[in-house]
Formats: C-alpha cells, sequence, structure tokens
C-alpha cells in the first residue's frame, strides 16, 4: 500500500519534520510504581509504555522452573484504548510473540545463573501505540530491570530503523511504518554490541540492510545515554531526599 | 489468612483503638486524590487516577455497531477492566477473574444505572446502526480502593470523550448521514454542549464536515468506599487494610445529596447505625471528590 502523502521529501525531510537520522523524543522515568519490585514509564514519540518488574522470585507452575538458572518472563500486553480501532483485551498471536523475543533478548543480559528455580517477570504494558512499541517496551524493560536490582551484564536498548521513500531512515513514525518498505528493529548489548534481537520486515538490498544497521546500532546507543539518565536521576532524588 | 497480613492486622486494629491509621489518616479522611485527563492520543477519552499509590487508568474508545433487538434506538455501552500484573504481585495474566469483573460491574452500573450516558441519544440509524462506548480500565498500581479509583478514572475519561464522528462519517451511508443529522439536533438542544454541530457547509451540500462533539452526559453520581476491620469504619482503605477487611461498602451520591448506587462487598457484616456513618461520609467525601473531578476536566 503506498501513502498518499510523500513520506521523505527531497531535501530529506520527513513527514514530522526530521531529518533521516533524528530520533523522536524520548522520555524516560525510572520508580513510577508502588507495588513493583523495579518500574520505568517511557514515551517514545506517541508511544507511551510502562514497565514493570518483579522478582526474582518462585516460578509457577513449577514444571517451567530451571533448576540451574532463573526464567525471565516478558509479558508484552496492549491496552484495548492504545490504538485506532479498539483491541479486544488478552493476548494475540502478534503480542504472544513479542513477549517471547524480548524475554530471550533479556534473558541474555540477566545473570539468571544467580537464582535457581526463580522467575523474573516483566510486565509490558503498551498505553498508547505509535509505531515501534517492541523497542520502546525492551528499552523501558531495561531501565525497570535496573530498579528492580535485577544483577544485569548491560542494560538492553533497542531501536529500529528502515526505508521509506528509497532511503534509509532511523526509528520509523506510524505513516512510515504503514507505508514504509522495511522496518528492521535491533535490540543490543550497548557495552558489548552483541545483538540482543533482531527482527526485519519489507525489502532491503544488503548494502541497504548494512546501513539500516548501522543507523540503527547509532540509535540504540543514543537512547542507551537516556535510559542511563533516567536511572541516575532516580538514585540522585533519592539521594537528595535522604539528605533532607 | 498468611502470618504478615495477621500481624498487620493486629497492628492496624491497636491503632485503631487509638483513633488513629496507618498512614496517619482520620477514619473518614481520603489519601490526596489527583486526576490527569487526556493521557492517551489514541483514545476517544482517557484519565489517568490516584487515590495515594494507587493508579488507575481508564480509556473509552467508540465505534459503531448494531444495537441490541429490544432497545433500537439507544447506544451500547460495554465496560471491562483487567486487573494486569503490572499493577501488583499477585495479579496474574488470563482472562479476567472475578474480582476483575466484579469491579467492572460495579463500575458498569455507575454508569448505566444513573444514565450518565445519554445512550438515547447516541443512535444513528435506529435497529441498525447506534455508537458503542467501550470503558477499558487498567489497574497499574494497586494499593487498594479500586473501586474509588475505578468509578473515578470512568467518569474523568468519558466527560473527557469526544464522539470520533469525523473519522466514521466515511463509513455512514447517504440514509444514515440524514438521519445522524436528525439525531445531532436533538444533542444540540443539551445544555452544556455549544460547539456547533456542523462545520463549513459545502456549497454543492453533498459533503458536509461534522465536527467531533462531547459525549452527551449528565452530572454522574460519586462512589465513595469504606471497609470495616472489627468495629471500625474506615474510608479509602489502603492495601494493608484492605486485605484484613471484613466487609466493604460502596455508596454513590450525586450533586443533590441523593444515594444513586450502593454495594457491599466481603463476609462481614454492617450495622444499621455503621451504614449510616458510610452514607454520611460518603456524602462528605462525594462532595471534594466532585470538585476534585470538576476541575480536572476544566469545568
Amino acid at each position: 500500500m503506498k501513502s498518499d502523502r510523500e513520506l521523505i521529501n527531497s531535501e530529506g525531510r520527513r513527514l514530522d519534520g526530521r531529518s533521516p537520522h533524528d530520533l523522536r523524543k524520548i522520555k524516560i522515568e525510572a520508580g513510577v510504581l508502588h507495588r513493583a519490585d523495579g518500574s520505568c514509564s517511557l514515551e517514545w514519540g506517541g508511544n507511551k509504555v510502562l514497565v514493570a518488574v518483579y522478582g526474582p522470585r518462585e516460578a509457577v507452575p513449577r514444571h517451567v522452573q530451571n533448576p540451574l538458572k532463573a526464567i525471565v518472563q516478558a509479558r508484552y500486553n496492549m491496552a484495548a484504548f492504545s490504538v485506532e480501532d479498539r483491541k479486544r483485551p488478552g493476548p494475540d498471536r502478534r503480542s504472544v510473540e513479542i513477549s517471547k523475543v524480548i524475554s530471550e533478548a533479556l534473558e541474555k543480559v540477566v545473570l539468571i545463573e544467580q537464582f535457581p528455580r526463580a522467575s523474573i517477570d516483566v510486565n509490558i504494558e503498551v498505553l498508547d501505540a505509535e509505531a515501534g512499541t517492541r523497542c520502546a517496551g525492551l528499552t523501558a524493560a531495561g531501565v525497570a530491570l535496573v530498579d528492580a536490582g535485577i544483577p544485569l551484564r548491560d542494560i538492553p536498548v533497542a531501536c529500529a530503523a528502515g526505508k521509506i521513500g528509497g532511503r534509509v531512515v532511523l526509528d520509523l513514525g506510524k505513516e512510515e511504518d504503514n507505508y514504509g518498505d522495511a522496518d528492521l528493529p535491533i535490540a543490543i548489548s550497548p557495552r558489548t554490541g552483541e545483538v540482543l534481537l533482531l527482527q526485519m520486515d519489507g525489502h532491503l538490498t544488503i548494502d541497504e540492510f548494512n546501513e539500516a544497521f548501522d543507523l540503527a546500532m547509532k540509535g540504540c546507543y543514543e537512547v542507551s545515554e537516556i535510559q542511563k539518565k533516567a536511572i541516575l536521576q532516580k538514585y540522585q532524588s533519592a539521594a537528595a531526599e535522604v539528605q533532607e | 489468612m498468611t502470618i504478615v497480613p495477621a500481624i498487620k492486622r493486629d497492628y492496624i486494629t491497636k491503632l485503631a483503638e487509638q483513633g488513629k491509621r496507618i498512614d496517619g489518616r482520620g477514619f473518614d479522611q481520603y489519601r490526596p486524590i489527583e486526576i490527569e485527563t487526556k493521557v492517551v492520543n489514541k483514545a476517544e477519552g482517557s484519565a489517568r487516577v490516584k487515590i495515594g499509590n494507587t493508579q488507575v487508568l481508564c480509556g473509552i474508545k467508540m465505534d459503531i455497531g448494531e444495537p441490541f433487538p429490544d432497545t433500537p434506538t439507544t447506544g451500547v455501552m460495554s465496560t471491562a477492566a483487567e486487573f494486569v500484573p503490572l499493577a501488583s504481585p499477585d495479579f496474574e495474566s488470563g482472562p479476567p477473574r472475578e474480582d476483575a469483573i466484579e469491579l467492572a460491574r460495579v463500575v458498569d452500573r455507575g454508569v448505566r444505572e444513573s444514565q450518565v450516558i445519554q445512550l438515547e441519544k447516541l443512535c444513528i440509524t435506529p435497529g441498525e446502526k447506534v455508537w458503542l462506548v467501550f470503558i477499558d480500565i487498567h489497574i497499574l498500581d494497586y494499593d487498594g480502593n479500586l473501586f474509588d479509583a475505578a468509578s473515578l478514572a470512568a467518569l474523568a475519561a468519558l466527560l473527557t470523550t469526544k464522539v470520533p464522528i469525523s473519522r466514521f462519517i466515511k463509513n455512514l451511508d447517504e440514509k444514515d448521514r440524514a438521519s445522524w443529522q436528525q439525531q445531532l439536533l436533538d444533542i444540540y438542544t443539551i445544555p452544556g454542549i455549544d460547539e456547533a454541530p456542523f462545520g463549513s457547509d459545502d456549497t454543492n451540500n453533498t459533503q458536509v464536515t461534522i465536527n467531533d462533539f462531547p459525549l452527551p452526559m449528565i452530572e454522574p453520581p460519586i462512589s465513595c468506599t469504606a471497609v470495616k476491620i472489627n468495629d471500625f469504619v474506615l474510608f479509602d482503605s489502603c492495601f494493608d487494610e484492605e486485605i484484613i477487611a471484613d466487609a466493604r461498602l460502596t455508596v454513590a451520591t450525586d450533586h443533590k445529596g441523593d444515594i444513586r448506587a450502593m454495594q457491599k462487598g466481603l463476609s462481614g457484616s454492617f450495622s444499621r447505625e455503621e451504614i449510616q456513618k458510610v452514607i454520611k461520609g460518603a456524602l462528605d467525601n462525594g462532595q471534594e471528590i466532585r470538585k476534585i473531578l470538576n476541575q480536572s476536566i476544566g469545568k
């Protein structure tokens, strides 16, 4: 399907005024929920995502336990009112798949060998959706895991690149996702550059893929800085409260 | 009951005997209430309500669908609550359990029975097309008193809902449009809805642009909930109080001071005097909460 509007003009301006290498606006806050062991609220363009981490706690039912290490159970859930046409509440095939790839990505960075038979539950609620919710969810999950004090090798971070109107661009917006040529969300461990999640749909040449991949990596590093600031911010305000 | 609530019960009742609560509030006193509206862009209306540490988000979506055969000229509303596992270590994913269903039904009744939404004004073509109103409640952080938080969130979200006619007008055929314009004239006789029903008329009169308009509502009743622990009646229970409560009573009062709905829960009982006490407290707190609600929707 083609958009009736030009997604990117000859000067390289996109519909929302961004240049090809610009991210949408990102706002992250850690420790926003009272009951959760760790939590994070994240706004990424028009996306609003809330993540709560519980655990490590005993994995139930018993048969899912691993006697040698913990399991990470991410659950990606979209609110009924987060999309244009109301979504029926509850899991569908799409959210089950996203939950699985996010769980696997997180399992790589959590020191799961420290908590045999335990589960680390990561609940991702998408409250407002506008393209790129899995990246937003995984990025918020990284911050929430830190906030919960779960031992990690690194803070995982995600970002997407894609192709619109024949050009490779960073962080697709809604129209760009719907009518663009390709979408490549990745998640990395920024300290080592290891890729934790990678999905691609659409059509890219080898050269375009390499360009998009490098661009998405660059995006991840930018988002990673915002994550670290949010975590620091939480501890600084906590320290200020103690001093009072 | 596990050991921790048993110890807490001791502590809470000892404090209550001295006229105190664990967070220093009076028996009738609510925690600070915050209401933020228009928090979800994709929803037709939305509100996030905080009562102390409890946080609830409500979003309204609308669609066009068929009316029920027995009420061919009224719109349809439905309410669902999700106890997402984000909100508490005890909530599990999966289909809604009985507590989520009870909450959704109590909120639904509060809105439906007092006719807060004027559903009869949401008919497009009698017997064929009416507006559907979906009220979806997400519990984000559970620190007690979900009934009041969820009802308040639903009301604040409904009061800021715009009927998305501009998005749906293309789905309506000539007959539906003609019928709907008749309905619109009626809607704009409601006091409070004074925005122009129609935008600029096209000269050839085939394309009438229509603006989204506020959901037709009347002044809603406000729900206040109290719990009973031993012989003490406490309003707006926090989580620790709620899990040891013997009985719970919700009273919804309207702006005239009349009672519009009541619901008792849990296995304990109330005496006549205690019920009177809850009604009195619900009236007083209801006044205050109504002010906060009106402020949040800019009234």
